[in-house]
């Protein structure tokens, strides 16, 4: 059952920006996640008081280890310890992995566009390594919408794929600082530039929406408006707990 | 007691017999939904009530207003983990709703403007305990918090409280709605963290 809580070996851990660090985890008899599912993580401390947060898988293997990338909020409770403090060989607890909506499966065949306000990209990353991994060739468009080339997650990855893979097209906006020989200056995200990067409505994609509150509420609406089904928008928020994940 | 780590002191909030298990305060009110919000303008809205027997009642929202109104003071628990204490609301109880409802149904489907639904047994819908709330804090219920009108069933996790509020359909079953087919469980008491099925 996914709700009892479960011992997890931290198996890895490396930076993935200069705020957030992609952790390894180990489950005994864990057959991996489905692309866009969460965890619960448990930490308690000495004196036995216990904090519960949420994060996303970015793997996507059918096996006993799954990786979270976690971005280190500046008043968090969690994630600096996750961030900072945790060391490889260490164990923590974890409840899941859950969910069953914000999913892709291999056996989808709609087109699919992703669109990724910063640490947004988690769950869609999982999404996209499930999707390259397997035969459906279904094409997958991601909108990654970034502050500044250096806050982007996987970024060498996503740069092979985007030169290798025949069924990823990969767009990004800048809203603070662009990369060198950037064509346009870095701008706030618009509903103009929103949907010149996606599928159009006529290719009948199913929309996978995932960042801060705002993000999602915004491009949500800006999709509705122009003319892509409120059905096949799956959105995922966070940063929307208080702000002490 | 779990793992421990030691390093991590975490941030203590006060111990309140408030919050249930699992479980902390928060002074925002977060958007929590599974796509984009629908937009009902009042005129368009109706809430309606349907029985296994064939019985359907339906209010328009000037019926519903008429109806008698009641202050809601109570904390609400989201399944994410917070949970937001001595909230005020404005509504129309499930009570009064069903007073002419007669049925041997012990199963409701909350429907939702924009597809959405979620099963309650009708006895955590009766007795003063869920209301059709419109009113948050003073003001008309914010469109991204349900608005018009949102199902309030405080005493169970929020995801029950149906945003976008259509109308009940009884049913014979306890058949899952849209969280409880995915993942989610079937009842969501926080009091006994019925989080995840």
């Amino acid at each position: 059952m996914s709700t009892l809580w479960r011992v997890a070996d931290v198996v890895s851990g490396y930076p993935e920006t200069e705020t957030s660090r992609t952790i390894g985890l180990r489950v005994d008899g864990l057959m991996g996640n489905l692309p866009g599912q969460h965890i619960d993580i448990r930490l308690t401390a000495e004196d036995g008081y216990t904090a519960v947060r949420s994060y996303s898988v970015a793997s996507a293997g059918r096996d006993e280890i799954m990786e979270i990338t976690v971005d280190e909020l500046a008043n968090g409770e969690v994630s600096p310890y996750l961030v900072r403090d945790l060391a490889v060989g260490d164990q923590l607890e974890i409840r899941g992995p859950v969910g069953g909506w914000f999913v892709w499966r291999p056996t989808d065949t709609n087109p699919v566009q992703l669109i990724a306000g910063g640490s947004g990209i988690v769950p869609l990353m999982a999404m996209i390594r499930a999707h390259e991994a397997s035969e459906n060739t279904s094409p997958f468009r991601l909108l990654y919408s970034l502050k500044s080339p250096e806050a982007g997650f996987y970024r060498e990855e996503l740069l092979t794929l985007s030169e290798k893979s025949r069924k990823l097209t990969i767009d990004y906006v800048y809203t603070r600082k662009v990369p060198q020989g950037w064509p346009t200056a870095p701008k706030r995200l618009t509903a103009e530039t929103l949907l010149a990067n996606i599928l159009p409505p006529d290719f009948y994609p199913e929309t996978f929406i995932c960042g801060q509150t705002i993000f999602v509420e915004t491009v949500s609406e800006w999709l509705v408006q122009a003319g892509y089904p409120a059905a096949s928008i799956k959105t995922e928020r966070f940063g929307g707990t208080g702000g002490t994940r | 007691m779990g793992i421990i780590s030691s390093g991590f002191h975490g941030r203590r909030q006060a111990e309140n017999p408030a919050t249930p298990p699992g479980q902390y305060e928060t002074g925002s009110f977060p958007v929590l939904t599974a796509g984009p919000a629908p937009d009902i303008p009042t005129e368009d809205w109706e809430f309606f009530i349907t029985t296994g027997e064939g019985q359907r009642q339906t209010w328009s929202w000037e019926a519903f207003m008429a109806l008698p109104q009641a202050d809601i003071r109570t904390d609400i628990h989201c399944v994410t983990s917070w949970s937001k204490l001595g909230t005020s609301w404005r509504g129309v109880s499930l009570d009064t709703l069903f007073e002419d409802v007669q049925t041997t149904s012990e199963f409701t489907t909350a429907h939702s403007y924009g597809g959405y639904t979620t099963n309650l047994p009708l006895r955590d819908l009766l007795d003063g305990r869920s209301w059709v709330a419109w009113e948050f804090d003073g003001a008309p219920l914010e469109r991204a918090h349900g608005g018009p009108a949102r199902l309030l069933v405080p005493h169970l996790y929020f995801w029950k409280s149906a945003k976008w509020i259509n109308g009940i359909e009884l049913t014979q079953e306890d058949v899952p709605g849209f969280w409880e087919s995915n993942g989610y469980h079937i009842h969501g008491d926080p009091w006994r963290e019925e989080r995840y099925s």
